[in-house]
C-alpha cells in the first residue's frame, strides 16, 4: 500500500495544477493516472484562455459575460473565483516558460472569442493545451512530484455511514496496467479527482478514447451527487468524419460559416444578428443543425467554414494546426477551400458537486476541472473558459487538500440550505441491477480504521478483477456502443420527450447486459480488454444520470433544448439538477442556483447575441 | 521483438541536400507537404479505382502479437485481420476495428485520435508513423503493423517507454530564470521572432518515433537522442531563460553521450509526424557549443 498526504486522480490540466499547488503548500503529494501526464486530452484543447489582463478589461466584465454564457446557471462565487484569479495563473504560466502568442511588444496576445465582450483569449496558437499541459508537466519533473503513471483508479475508498455528508474518503484503490496487480494508495490529507471529461458517453466526440468519466462515476457511487449532468455542450466545428475539433479561434480570427447556398446563415436566417459566428457555441451548434435539417447542409449532413480570406500568412501564424488537423483528418486544404464542419460532443458543464474550494459533500474528496461542477459554466460553457477553470481550481483544490486555510465556502454541497426533491416520476427502473454488496456506499467498506478500510476495498478490487477475468460472457465494446448510439441518437443538440424515454430504456437494457460482461484477455500484462470493461461501467452510470435531468427538465436552457417547451423558464427552473446514487436507487432532486455575486446581483436577461 | 534498421539513408541524404540549401526551410516544408498531400490523392484515388474494380472492399493487416503472459503468445507472431475499409480510415481506425469485433485483446496505446497525445506511435509497413493520422488508403498491402523498434516490447504493440522518459528528463525539461519581472501581473517579454524560432520544438509530443528511427540510439543506449536534445534546444534557444542557464544547458547537451553523437542522418526528421527539423536543432546547438567553447578560449 502506498501512502502520500494528497493523492491526485488524473494528470491533466487540472490535477498536475492541484498536484504543484498541493506542494507548494508543503505537501507530499502523488498523481495516479491511467496515461502518462503529456498523453492528457488537455493537450488537445486549441483556442484559448480567458483572462482579463489589460487595463480596458475587468474581472467583472468576464464574470458577467461567464454568467450570461451560463444562462443564469452559474453559481457567483465560482464564476466570480475564477475570472479574478485566472490573470494571476495565466501569468504564472507565462512565467514557467509557456510559449504564448506574442504581441509586437513582446507581451501576451489576446483574441476575440464567443460570448466575450473583451478580446480576452490568451493563446499559444491553435495549441494552447498542448502547451499549457507539457508547461505544467515540466513543473512537476522540476518539483520530483511522484507520478504512478498507467494506474487505472478503480474506485474511491470512503466510511460507510447512511448519510453521504457524514462520510470520510482515505484513498484510492488502483489497477498497475503494466503489472496487473491491484493497489491502495492511502491519502491522509486528502483526494484529488481530477478526471476529464465523459465524451465517451456520446459516439461523436472531440473527446479521447480515454474519455470515460471515471472520476465523475466513482464519486458518484460513493455517495456524491452528480450536479446538472444534461447540460452537454455541442461544439459547432467538429471535422464530421472523426469529430476531430476545430478551434473556435477560426471563428475567433474571422472564419465564416456557410450553408449549401451559400448563404452567411449566422447573418441571413436570423440565428445571430449582431455577433454572428462568435455567438455562444449553443447558439452556432443549433443554427447549423437547423439549417441541415430545413435542407440547406452540405450532403445532408454538415456546413462550411471557411478561413480562406484570412490569408496565408494570419493562417499560419495563428491557426497553423488547423491545417494539419483538416488535411491529416478530413483531406481538406484549409488555405484553398472552406472546411466541412458540424457539431460534436465537446464539454460536460456539469459533473461532481463541489463548493468555490473544490470540495465534495465527503470529506477529504475533492474535484477540479471537466469532471467537476462549481458551477462555473451552467448551463453552457464559453469558449476559452476551460483552461482557466483547470488551473484555477485545481490550485484551489491542490491548496485546500494540503491544508492551506481559506476560509468558510459560500457554495452549499450535498442536502442542505434550500433544496427540494424532484416531482418527476420515471417510467424505467434506473440504477443499480441485482445484488449491491454490503457496503451502503459503492466503494465503501465495513472497517474500524483508515488502514483497515483499504485492505478491505483492495481485496474486493482484486476479487473484482479475478471474477471479470476467469467468468465467460459478453464482450463490453458491444454494450459501450449500443450507450454512444442511443446518446447521440437521443439525448444530443435538440431533445424531445419521447427520445429521451428511449433512451433510459435502452440504457436500462445496456445495464442488464453489462451484469454479464466478461474479459476474454487472460493476461496481466498490459490488459486493455479489463480496463475497457471497467470503463464502460462509468460510462453506463454517467449516461444513464444525464438522461434522467435532461428527461425531468422541462425547459431550454443553454445547451439544453426542449421541444416541449422551448424557451427559458426562470419561475421553476433557476435551479440545478443534482442525481443522487443513493446506493443504488438513484434519485433526483435540486438547489438553487447562486445568482448573488460579491458586489452586485447578476439578474437574468434575455440572452441574445 | 522487431528490429529492423529502416532502409532511409538515401531519402535521407536527398532530405539532407534540401533542408540545408532551401533559404526558407518553412516554405520548402510546406511545399513539400503540398506535393506529397498531390501526390497522395492521386495515389489514393488511383488505388481506389483499382479496388472498386477488383470489388475488394477490406483491407488485410498482418500485426504483431506477443505476450509473457499468455501461452501460445509468448513467440511473437503475426496475426491477420481483414477490416472493411471505409474512407478516410486510420491505421488506429482499423486497430480498433479488429480489436473491437474480432479480437478484444489485441493491444496497442491510443487515447485523442488526433496527433497530439503521442501514445500511438507504431511501425507501419516498415516505418515510424503515428496510428491516427496514417492513412489505410495510402498505404500498400497487406500492412505490417509492428510495435516500434529500439525498444522493448510490452505486449502486442505496446513498448516500455520508461527509457525515452528517463532520457526527455536528463536535459533540465523545464523553464529556468534568475530573473522575472516587476510587479505581480507581469509577463517577461518575449519576441514574436524568438518565439517563432522555439515553436517547431516546443510541438513535441514525446511519441518516441525519433528515437526508434535513430541508429546511433539503437547503438548507444545512453545517447539523450532526438527528442531530448530538441527540448534542451527548446529551452536553451528562449530568450526568456538567461545566458547563465543557456551556459548550463550546452553543458548538458555536450556531454560525452549528448549532441556530438549525431551523425546527421535525418531519420528522426523523416518520421516526426510532428514536422520538428530535429536534425537542425541538433545542428544549431553543436555550432553554439562550439561558439561558446570559442569564447571561453
Amino acid at each position: 500500500m502506498h501512502e502520500h498526504d494528497v493523492v491526485v486522480v488524473g494528470a491533466g490540466g487540472a490535477g498536475l495544477r492541484a498536484a504543484i499547488a498541493a506542494q507548494e503548500e508543503g505537501a507530499d503529494v502523488a498523481i495516479v493516472s491511467k496515461l502518462h501526464p503529456v498523453r492528457s486530452h488537455t493537450g488537445a484543447a486549441e483556442g484559448g484562455i480567458n483572462a482579463a489582463l489589460r487595463d480596458a478589461d475587468s474581472w467583472e466584465d468576464h464574470a458577467y459575460d461567464t454568467m450570461k454564457g451560463s444562462d443564469y446557471l452559474g453559481d457567483a462565487p465560482a464564476v466570480e473565483a475564477l475570472c479574478k484569479e485566472s490573470p494571476e495563473e495565466v501569468i504564472q504560466l507565462e512565467h514557467w516558460g509557456m510559449p504564448f502568442s506574442r504581441e509586437e511588444d513582446g507581451r501576451v496576445s489576446q483574441r476575440p472569442f464567443g460570448g466575450l465582450s473583451f478580446p480576452r483569449t490568451t493563446y499559444a496558437g491553435a495549441e494552447t493545451g498542448h502547451q499549457m499541459l507539457h508547461t505544467m508537466y515540466e513543473q512537476v519533473v522540476k518539483r520530483g512530484i511522484t507520478v504512478y503513471d498507467e494506474w487505472h483508479v478503480m474506485d474511491l475508498v470512503v466510511t460507510d455511514e447512511d448519510d453521504p455528508a457524514d462520510r470520510t474518503c482515505h484513498g484510492v484503490v488502483a489497477y498497475d496496467i503494466q503489472r496487473g496487480e491491484v493497489d491502495g494508495f492511502r491519502a491522509t490529507g486528502g483526494v484529488i479527482l481530477a478526471t476529464g471529461g465523459m465524451g465517451q458517453v456520446f459516439d461523436h466526440t472531440t473527446n479521447a478514447v480515454a474519455n470515460t468519466g471515471d472520476g465523475v462515476a466513482m464519486a458518484y457511487r460513493a455517495g456524491v451527487p452528480m450536479e446538472d449532468m444534461e447540460f452537454i455542450q455541442f461544439h459547432p466545428t467538429t471535422l464530421p468524419s472523426t469529430g476531430v475539433l476545430i478551434s473556435e479561434g477560426v471563428r475567433g480570427e474571422g472564419g465564416i460559416l456557410y450553408n449549401e447556398k451559400g448563404e452567411r446563415f449566422m447573418f441571413e436566417h436570423g440565428y445571430a444578428n449582431n455577433d454572428g459566428e462568435l455567438a455562444s457555441r449553443d447558439v452556432v451548434s443549433r443554427a447549423e443543425l437547423t439549417e441541415v435539417n430545413e435542407g440547406r447542409g452540405i450532403e445532408d449532413e454538415y456546413v462550411h467554414l471557411d478561413m480562406r480570406h484570412l490569408g496565408e500568412e494570419r493562417i499560419l501564424d495563428r491557426l497553423e494546426n488547423i491545417l494539419h488537423l483538416a488535411e491529416d483528418f478530413e483531406g481538406a486544404d484549409g488555405l484553398t477551400e472552406p472546411m466541412p464542419v458540424k457539431p460534436g460532443q465537446h464539454y460536460a458543464m456539469g459533473g461532481i458537486e463541489t463548493n468555490e474550494h473544490g470540495e465534495t459533500v465527503i470529506e477529504g474528496l475533492y474535484a477540479a476541472g471537466e469532471c467537476a461542477c462549481a458551477s462555473v459554466h451552467g448551463a453552457n460553457r464559453l469558449g476559452g473558459n476551460a483552461l482557466p477553470e483547470l488551473i484555477v481550481f485545481g490550485k484551489r483544490a491542490g491548496h485546500h487538500a494540503a491544508g492551506k486555510e481559506m476560509g468558510e465556502a459560500e457554495i452549499p454541497t450535498g442536502r442542505t440550505g434550500d433544496w427540494e426533491p424532484a416531482e418527476y416520476e420515471f417510467e424505467v427502473d434506473v440504477g443499480a441491477v441485482g445484488d449491491r454488496g454490503p457496503a451502503a456506499a459503492d466503494g465503501g467498506a465495513v472497517a474500524a480504521d483508515a488502514e483497515g478500510l483499504l485492505e478491505a476495498e483492495i481485496e474486493r478490487a482484486r476479487e473484482r478483477v479475478e471474477d471479470l477475468l476467469s467468468r465467460k460472457g459478453r464482450n463490453h465494446a458491444e454494450i459501450r456502443s449500443a450507450v454512444q448510439e442511443t446518446m447521440t441518437a437521443n439525448v444530443n443538440v435538440f431533445r424531445e420527450e419521447e427520445g429521451l424515454k428511449q433512451s433510459l430504456e435502452d440504457l436500462r437494457e445496456a445495464r442488464e447486459a453489462y451484469t454479464e460482461v466478461a474479459v476474454s484477455d487472460p493476461s496481466r500484462t498490459f490488459n486493455t480488454d479489463l480496463i475497457h470493461t471497467m470503463e464502460t461501467r462509468n460510462i453506463l452510470d454517467i449516461a444513464e444520470a444525464l438522461a434522467m435531468g435532461a428527461l425531468a427538465r422541462r425547459e431550454f436552457r443553454g445547451a439544453h433544448w426542449r421541444k416541449e417547451r422551448q424557451e427559458r423558464d426562470d419561475e421553476n427552473w433557476l435551479k440545478h439538477t443534482l442525481v443522487s446514487w443513493n446506493d443504488g436507487e438513484p434519485e433526483l432532486w435540486y438547489k438553487p442556483a447562486i445568482l448573488e455575486g460579491e458586489a452586485k446581483t447578476y439578474e437574468p436577461k434575455v440572452r441574445s447575441y | 521483438m522487431s528490429t529492423q534498421i529502416p532502409k532511409q539513408t538515401e531519402k535521407a541524404e536527398e532530405t539532407a541536400e534540401t533542408e540545408t540549401e532551401a533559404p526558407s526551410k518553412g516554405d520548402e516544408r510546406r511545399a513539400e507537404k503540398r506535393r506529397r498531400a498531390d501526390e497522395r490523392r492521386r495515389q489514393r484515388e488511383a488505388e481506389e479505382a483499382e479496388k472498386a474494380a477488383a470489388d475488394e472492399n477490406t483491407v488485410e493487416l498482418r500485426v504483431f502479437r506477443y505476450d509473457p503472459d499468455v501461452e501460445g503468445k509468448q513467440e511473437p507472431r503475426f496475426d491477420t485481420f481483414h477490416v472493411p475499409f471505409e474512407k478516410g480510415m486510420t491505421v488506429l481506425d482499423a486497430l480498433m476495428y479488429a480489436r473491437d469485433t474480432y479480437d478484444s485483446s489485441l493491444t496497442f496505446r491510443h487515447s485523442c485520435r488526433q496527433a497530439v497525445c503521442g501514445s500511438d506511435a507504431m511501425f507501419v509497413n516498415g516505418g515510424q508513423k503515428l496510428a491516427c493520422k496514417t492513412q489505410i488508403g495510402e498505404l500498400e498491402e497487406p500492412i505490417r503493423v509492428e510495435p516500434l523498434p529500439h525498444a522493448e516490447v510490452t505486449k502486442d504493440l505496446v513498448v516500455d517507454m520508461e527509457h525515452f522518459y528517463d532520457q526527455m528528463e536528463a536535459v533540465e525539461p523545464y523553464f529556468q530564470t534568475n530573473e522575472y519581472p516587476e510587479g505581480e501581473l507581469e509577463e517577461q517579454r518575449q519576441t514574436r521572432e524568438n518565439r517563432e524560432k522555439i515553436k517547431m520544438s516546443t510541438r513535441c509530443i514525446w511519441c518516441s518515433a525519433c528515437m526508434s528511427s535513430c541508429n546511433i540510439a539503437a547503438g548507444d543506449n545512453e545517447y539523450l537522442g532526438p527528442a531530448a536534445i530538441n527540448k534542451a534546444y527548446r529551452f536553451a534557444m528562449d530568450e526568456r531563460e538567461g545566458e547563465d542557464i543557456k551556459q548550463k544547458r550546452l553543458e548538458i547537451i555536450e556531454q560525452e553521450h549528448g549532441v556530438w553523437r549525431c551523425q546527421t542522418q535525418f531519420s528522426c526528421t523523416e518520421v516526426c509526424p510532428k514536422d520538428i527539423p530535429l536534425t537542425e536543432h541538433i545542428q544549431e546547438l553543436k555550432r553554439e557549443a562550439v561558439k561558446n567553447n570559442l569564447k571561453f578560449w
